[in-house]
C-alpha cells in the first residue's frame, strides 16, 4: 500500500477523443454499481406499506384499465389472444423500457449534486438503473406467469402457448436494456445543455408508447404505415415478447434484425455522447 | 524513485461567461447553419492560467489563495470533476478527493448501508470497507444507531459518520477541501489528528485546500499560493502564509458585511446597525493584533447617548468573552447616520476562527441598559498562530481553549 502502484497512474488532459472509453475505471468501480442498485431498490419501497408488491400491482391495474377502455369500450382486437395476457405481455416489455429510459434520461441533471462533488465513472449511474429495473422486471415477469397459469387452469379459453424461443428471453431483455440506455443517454446528454429537452422527454415516452403495438396488435396497422412499425425498434421487441411467450409468430427475423441494429447504433451513440458531455457537464450545469 | 507523485503542467481552465447554459437549441441550430447574428463574442474568463507545480510523495501541501484565485477550479480538475482547457496532470497513485463529506448519503438508508454506498462512491471496494467497518463505526461513535436510517440521525452524528468513512480511505493521494470546517471542535481535532498521523505513518500525500490559515499552518509544510489563476508562490508554508497575509494588509478598506445583518434579539429600534466592515480587506489577524472595525448606524428616533458592546464567539459557537465600550454622549437626529470606529485591543485569542455579536445601545453592564439594536453572527475573522513560537512565549496547542495567555513574568525577589 505504501509503494506507488503504477497501475493507478492517472493522466488528466483536455478534450480526449470521442472514442475514449475507460473500461478499467468501470471495472474498478464495480462495487459501486452493486451499492447503487441496492440503494435504488431499497429506497424505492422503504416507507411504503406494500413494499415491492407495487411492482406487481402497477401492471395489473394498467392491464385492467386497458381491458376496460380499449377492449370493452373502444373494441380494439387482440388477435385472438386473451386480452389480459396480450396487454400484460406488451406492458412487460414496455414498462421495463420506459422506466429505464425515463430515469437514465435524467442522469445528468438528477445527479448534479453528486457529480459536482466526486469523481467516479459517470456511466455507473445509468447502468445501475438498467440493473435495478431488471429486478422489477423479474417480479413483473413472475406475476405474468402467475396470471398465465391461473387463466390456463380456470378454463378461460386460453389457447396461447409459449414457443421454444422463450429461452431467448434474456437476450431480448438485454436488447431492450441497450435500446433504453442508448436513447436515455442521448436525451440526458442533450438536455444537459438544453433544458428544453427535459420537457420533451415525457412526451416522447407517451408518444412512443402509442406508436408501439402495446394496446393494439401489429396487424391492425394499415399497410402504408407498416414501415413506421419497422423503424420503431420497440415494435420488434414487443412482438418478440408475444411471439416467445404467447406463440404469436408476429415478428419476422428481418424485422427483428433491423430493430437490433438500430438499437446497437443508438446505444453506441448514447454512450459516446454521454461520456463526452459528462466530462465537463458541471461547468455549464 | 523521486518522481513527483503529482505533476501539474501548464494547466489552464477557461470558462465562457454569460452565454453558456443559457443558449437555446434554436441559437445553436442557427449557429450551425451559419446564420448566427454576429453578436458579441462570449466573454471568456480564465480561472487558471498556466499552473505548474509538483508534489513529492509523502508530503502535505496546502493550497491557499483568496476567493476567486482558482482554488476550487484547481480542486475540481485534480478531482476529475471537470477537465482542464489546456495542460496536463499526472497523478501517480490512487486518488481520493473530498470536496464534501457524506456525498451521496441517502436519508432512507441505514448507517450501515450508507457506509458501503459512500465508501464505494469514494472509490473503496466492498472488501476494503468490510475490513474497516468496525473501525469506521467506532471512529464515528454511532455504534447504537448503525442500523437506523440516517434521516433520524442528529446533524452531529450524520457529519461524524460521513467523516469517519472519509477518514478511513486509503488512497496514496488525498485531496481535501475545507471539509474540516464541519462538526464540533473536538471532532475536528480528531480528524486533523487522523489526517496528520495518516500521512506521517503511511507516507500518504495530502493536498489540502483551505481558507483556514490556522489549519494550513498546523498541518502542512509546503504550500502553493494562487492568485488570479496563477501560481504566485510555491514553497514553505510559513513563507506562503506570510505572503498571503501581507498581501491583504496592503489592501484598502473593504466592506465585509453588506447583506441584511442577522438578528436574534429585538432592540428598541431607535437606531439600527446598517453596516459593519473590518479595516483590513481580509479579516485575518496575527494573534497579538488589535481587531478594528467600523460600525455604521442609521438613526430612526433621536438618541443622545451611544455605547457599543460585543461578545466574541469561537467557531464552535461557544462564547469566549464580552467587552463593553464606554457610554458616550452622541447626538443623533432622526434619519441621520453615525459611523464609529471600534477597536478590540489585543484580545489574546488563540489561533482559530471567531465571530462577533454586536450591540448598540445606552447604559452599561452594571446599571440600566437598553439596546437600540443587536446583530448576531457577524464579523467573522481568523486568528493566525504566532509567527515564531519559542520557549519564552506562551505556548498554545489546539485543544487548549480560545485564549492565549501572555508570557509568564518571573523574577527573583
Amino acid at each position: 500500500m505504501n509503494k506507488l502502484s503504477p497501475t493507478y497512474d492517472v493522466i488528466i488532459r483536455p478534450r480526449q477523443s470521442w472514442l475514449h472509453f475507460d473500461w478499467r475505471a468501470l471495472v474498478q468501480y464495480r462495487d459501486l454499481l452493486r451499492e447503487m442498485v441496492s440503494r435504488d431498490f431499497t429506497s424505492r419501497y422503504k416507507q411504503t406499506i406494500l413494499g415491492p408488491a407495487w411492482f406487481i400491482i402497477n401492471p395489473l391495474i394498467t392491464t385492467t384499465i386497458f381491458i376496460l377502455v380499449f377492449g370493452k369500450v373502444v373494441g380494439v382486437p387482440t388477435d385472438g389472444i386473451h386480452p389480459a395476457l396480450f396487454y400484460l405481455c406488451g406492458l412487460l416489455a414496455w414498462s421495463y423500457f420506459s422506466q429505464v429510459l425515463a430515469s437514465t434520461g435524467n442522469t445528468l441533471h438528477g445527479n448534479i449534486n453528486l457529480f459536482a462533488k466526486v469523481y467516479f465513472p459517470r456511466l455507473i449511474v445509468p447502468l445501475s438503473v438498467v440493473v435495478s429495473n431488471l429486478l422489477t422486471f423479474a417480479i413483473q415477469f413472475a406475476s405474468f406467469v402467475v396470471v398465465y397459469v391461473f387463466l390456463l387452469y380456470t378454463g378461460s379459453g386460453v389457447v396461447s402457448r409459449p414457443s421454444v424461443w422463450a429461452l431467448a428471453l434474456p437476450l431480448v431483455v438485454l436488447h431492450t436494456a441497450l435500446l433504453a440506455l442508448g436513447v436515455g443517454l442521448i436525451l440526458s446528454s442533450i438536455s444537459a445543455k438544453y433544458k428544453d429537452f427535459t420537457h420533451l422527454a415525457s412526451y416522447l415516452v407517451q408518444i412512443w408508447m402509442y406508436a408501439s403495438p402495446i394496446i393494439y396488435p401489429l396487424s391492425k396497422i394499415p399497410e402504408k404505415w407498416q414501415w413506421l412499425a419497422v423503424i420503431n425498434p420497440m415494435t420488434a421487441i414487443i412482438e418478440g415478447f408475444r411471439s416467445m411467450l404467447l406463440g404469436t409468430h408476429s415478428v419476422s427475423a428481418a424485422q427483428y434484425g433491423c430493430s437490433a441494429a438500430i438499437s446497437a447504433v443508438l446505444c453506441v451513440v448514447g454512450v459516446l455522447l454521454f461520456q463526452r458531455v459528462a466530462r465537463s457537464f458541471v461547468d455549464f450545469a | 524513485m523521486s518522481r513527483p507523485i503529482i505533476e501539474v503542467q501548464g494547466v489552464s481552465k477557461r470558462y465562457e461567461l454569460g452565454q453558456v447554459g443559457m443558449t437555446t437549441f434554436r441559437d445553436e441550430l442557427q449557429r450551425l447553419l451559419g446564420r448566427a447574428p454576429a453578436g458579441p463574442a462570449t466573454r471568456e474568463f480564465w480561472a487558471l492560467r498556466e499552473v505548474n507545480f509538483t508534489v513529492e510523495p509523502g508530503s502535505i501541501v496546502g493550497i491557499i489563495g483568496r476567493n476567486g484565485a482558482g482554488k476550487s477550479t484547481l480542486l475540481k480538475i485534480l478531482s476529475r470533476i471537470t477537465e482542464p482547457t489546456a495542460g496536463e496532470i499526472h497523478l501517480r497513485g490512487r486518488v481520493a478527493s473530498l470536496l464534501e463529506v457524506g456525498t451521496g448519503f441517502h436519508p432512507e438508508l441505514t448507517g450501515r448501508e450508507n457506509i458501503f454506498l459512500n465508501g464505494t462512491i469514494l472509490g473503496m471496494t466492498r472488501a476494503e470497507i468490510s475490513r474497516k467497518f468496525d473501525e469506521i463505526v467506532a471512529f464515528a461513535e454511532v455504534d447504537q444507531f448503525i442500523d437506523t436510517p440516517v434521516k433520524r440521525y442528529s446533524s452531529g452524528m450524520y457529519v461524524r459518520l460521513a467523516f469517519a468513512v472519509a477518514a478511513h480511505l486509503e488512497p496514496e493521494i488525498l485531496i481535501i477541501d475545507e471539509v474540516l470546517a464541519v462538526g464540533d471542535a473536538a471532532f475536528q481535532r480528531k480528524c486533523l489528528g487522523k489526517m496528520e498521523s495518516v500521512s506521517r505513518l503511511d507516507g500518504r500525500t495530502v493536498l489540502f485546500v483551505s481558507h483556514n490559515m490556522a489549519a494550513v499552518s498546523q498541518l502542512t509544510t509546503r504550500a502553493v499560493v494562487l492568485k488570479g489563476g496563477r501560481v504566485q508562490f510555491a514553497g514553505s508554508t510559513s513563507e506562503a502564509i506570510d505572503l498571503y497575509v501581507e498581501e491583504f494588509e496592503t489592501h484598502l478598506v473593504r466592506n465585509y458585511v453588506t447583506g441584511p445583518l442577522p438578528r436574534k434579539w429585538p432592540g428598541t429600534g431607535h437606531a439600527r446597525i446598517e453596516r459593519l466592515s473590518f479595516l483590513k480587506s481580509t479579516p485575518v489577524f496575527q494573534s497579538d493584533a488589535d481587531i478594528e472595525f467600523d460600525v455604521e448606524l442609521s438613526v430612526a428616533r433621536p438618541i443622545s447617548k451611544l455605547r457599543i458592546s460585543t461578545t466574541v464567539f469561537a467557531a464552535d459557537g461557544s462564547a469566549v468573552g464580552g467587552s463593553f465600550g464606554a457610554e458616550t454622549d452622541c447626538w443623533g437626529a432622526a434619519d441621520s447616520r453615525i459611523t464609529w470606529r471600534v477597536r478590540l485591543p489585543n484580545p489574546a485569542l488563540a489561533p482559530g476562527r471567531y465571530h462577533l455579536d454586536l450591540a448598540a445601545g445606552h447604559g452599561d453592564f452594571i446599571g440600566d441598559r437598553q439596546e437600540y439594536d443587536v446583530v448576531t453572527d457577524v464579523l467573522y475573522f481568523e486568528v493566525l498562530p504566532p509567527k515564531s513560537p519559542s520557549g519564552v512565549l506562551a505556548r498554545w496547542e489546539s485543544g487548549w481553549g480560545h485564549i492565549m495567555l501572555p508570557s509568564l513574568q518571573c523574577a527573583p525577589i
